[in-house]
């Protein structure tokens, strides 16, 4: 039944050199753990993005509950936190994780800037890489507000600041995040905006790029 | 057939615009890694499986952390919180101390903001466009190593200055974090319902002002207690000030009048604004504020 359907499909859209592509790859000695203790630290990458994957799903739950106006955003955390079952364990997974993943981006990028392996011909995937680095940590940024406790306000309140500091721009800049001239109600729903939308739309854009460009040129060889 | 298709699929295109495929090459050509010493194998499921191990390991990790530690979630956002000490997540620390350094600050401070963090950021961007030589091997390429070795030296150290100076912050303010404090409230909280067996979660009941009408009341306002305790003199509880309300049940009037005349962590001595005679008229009344009796 599965396979007439798989058959079925495959007729049309030709879907085996896909996954099969993806599937037979071969992987390395010098990159298994299972071969060389010390080639765990190629494992960095595959594990920012399965902490990527926790992020994106927790979030999504997140977004059943959370209400993004200054009113509600901190009381419906607040219920997500303390009253919904499991709300706190999402939330914490979220709030977590999001440490986590910048942890072992960090370290993903420090294995591979060691072992040089951003050298020609990988460059451009060593670029898309940094792009994905900075849009995490616009994540992060922007995600730090959405409580809206009085941490998240005044972080924000400081990193703005420091961005209406750059020359010529800054204040043009300013009133792009803020939405006015405050951080108030416009500033939180831009900030949901830009956190649920806009970046994470800019990362799975990249993390494609970044994804395509390792299996067109393979992983680096060893050292 | 005019289009061409093979004749051995089953399903034919009408007007067959599909992108033709260059003989042989699938969509991607694998990289040939025979030339590698030792065993390679299939991504999946053979190496996927020991990621997945690795992959484990550091998922249980991150479900101890998450069960053992709630996320934290201070008091709601008051703009009007002057004692709040700002603090951005952890990852920016080093960033945010970077720009107290003395030459990247006020007048220099497009130094710290743009020149300083553009270069480094930059750098690191650019960087296979900078160190182009064929050498991968980290000690046979000393400037590169070097340069990044630094850069992170730096990065842990101004990460950690700024955290001690924020514990050093807190303690000379005498705050404990929003957050730990909350949770701190929420565990007696629980406690105490669970001794006097009323359900947690529950509203403390509200304190009535004892004798309202009091003259004492007027020094409240001359004195601009108001300003602070508010002009329900019920305090703000995320800022640490103290309610009147019930005051009489914390403090005795000695303790009291040493407050209100040499002040108490964030609250100001009051010994030059109200005569002796007021102050102990004041504490007098604040000291009956106490709870009805249940």
């Amino acid at each position: 039944m599965m396979k007439g359907i798989y058959n079925w499909i495959d007729e049309r859209l030709d879907i085996t050199p896909m996954w099969r592509d993806v599937a037979d790859h071969e992987v390395p000695e010098h990159v298994n753990p299972a071969h060389h203790f010390s080639a765990f630290v190629y494992c960095f990458g595959g594990l920012t993005f399965f902490i990527t994957v926790i992020q994106i799903l927790s979030g999504m739950f997140l977004t059943m509950y959370f209400v993004p106006d200054i009113i509600n955003a901190y009381k419906s955390v607040d219920f997500l936190q303390h009253k919904v079952a499991f709300g706190g364990i999402v939330r914490g997974m979220h709030h977590w994780g999001a440490s986590l993943v910048i942890v072992m981006m960090f370290l993903h990028t420090l294995r591979v800037f060691f072992t040089g392996s951003y050298k020609a011909p990988r460059e451009m995937n060593w670029v898309v890489g940094m792009l994905i680095f900075f849009i995490m940590l616009g994540l992060g940024f922007t995600g730090y507000l959405l409580p809206w406790d009085n941490k998240a306000y005044f972080a924000t309140k400081v990193g703005i600041q420091i961005a209406e500091s750059v020359p010529y721009i800054g204040t043009y800049i300013k009133e792009l995040m803020q939405g006015g001239e405050i951080v108030g109600a416009e500033t939180l729903t831009r900030f949901f905006a830009i956190h649920v939308f806009f970046l994470p739309g800019a990362l799975l854009a990249l993390l494609a790029a970044h994804f395509f460009m390792i299996r067109k040129q393979g992983i680096s060889g060893p050292l | 057939m005019a289009h061409g298709h093979k004749s051995n699929e089953k399903v034919v295109f009408v007007g067959d615009s599909r992108v033709r495929k260059k003989a042989v090459t699938g969509p991607i050509t694998p990289p040939d890694y025979s030339a590698y010493p030792g065993k390679s194998e299939a991504f999946i499921p053979n190496f996927l499986l020991k990621e997945w191990m690795v992959g484990v390991v550091v998922l249980v990790g991150f479900l101890v952390l998450t069960i053992s530690e709630a996320a934290p979630l201070g008091y709601p956002a008051d703009p009007t919180n002057a004692s709040f000490i700002p603090m951005p997540d952890w990852y920016f620390l080093f960033l945010y101390q970077f720009l107290k350094l003395q030459y990247v600050s006020k007048d220099y401070v497009v130094l710290g903001t743009v020149a300083i963090p553009g270069i480094a950021f930059g750098s690191l961007l650019l960087a296979p466009f900078l160190d182009t030589g064929k050498e991968r091997r980290f000690y046979r390429r000393p400037i590169t190593s070097i340069l990044m070795f630094m850069s992170l030296i730096s990065v842990f150290y101004l990460t950690k200055q700024s955290w001690d100076h924020y514990q050093h912050e807190l303690k000379i303010t005498n705050t404990i974090p929003e957050q730990i404090l909350r949770e701190e409230k929420a565990r007696e909280a629980a406690e105490e319902a669970a001794k006097s067996g009323v359900p947690a979660g529950q509203p403390a009941p509200e304190i009535p002002l004892v004798d309202a009408k009091d003259p004492a009341v007027a020094i409240t306002q001359k004195a601009q207690c108001v300003a602070c305790h508010g002009a329900d003199l019920k305090g703000n509880e995320s800022s640490g000030i103290p309610s009147f309300h019930g005051i009489g049940d914390k403090f005795s009037k000695e303790e009291l009048v040493d407050i209100v005349t040499n002040g108490k962590n964030n609250m100001p001595s009051f010994k030059d604004k109200l005569s002796a005679e007021e102050i102990d008229q004041l504490t007098t009344w604040l000291s009956k504020q106490k709870a009805p009796a249940k």
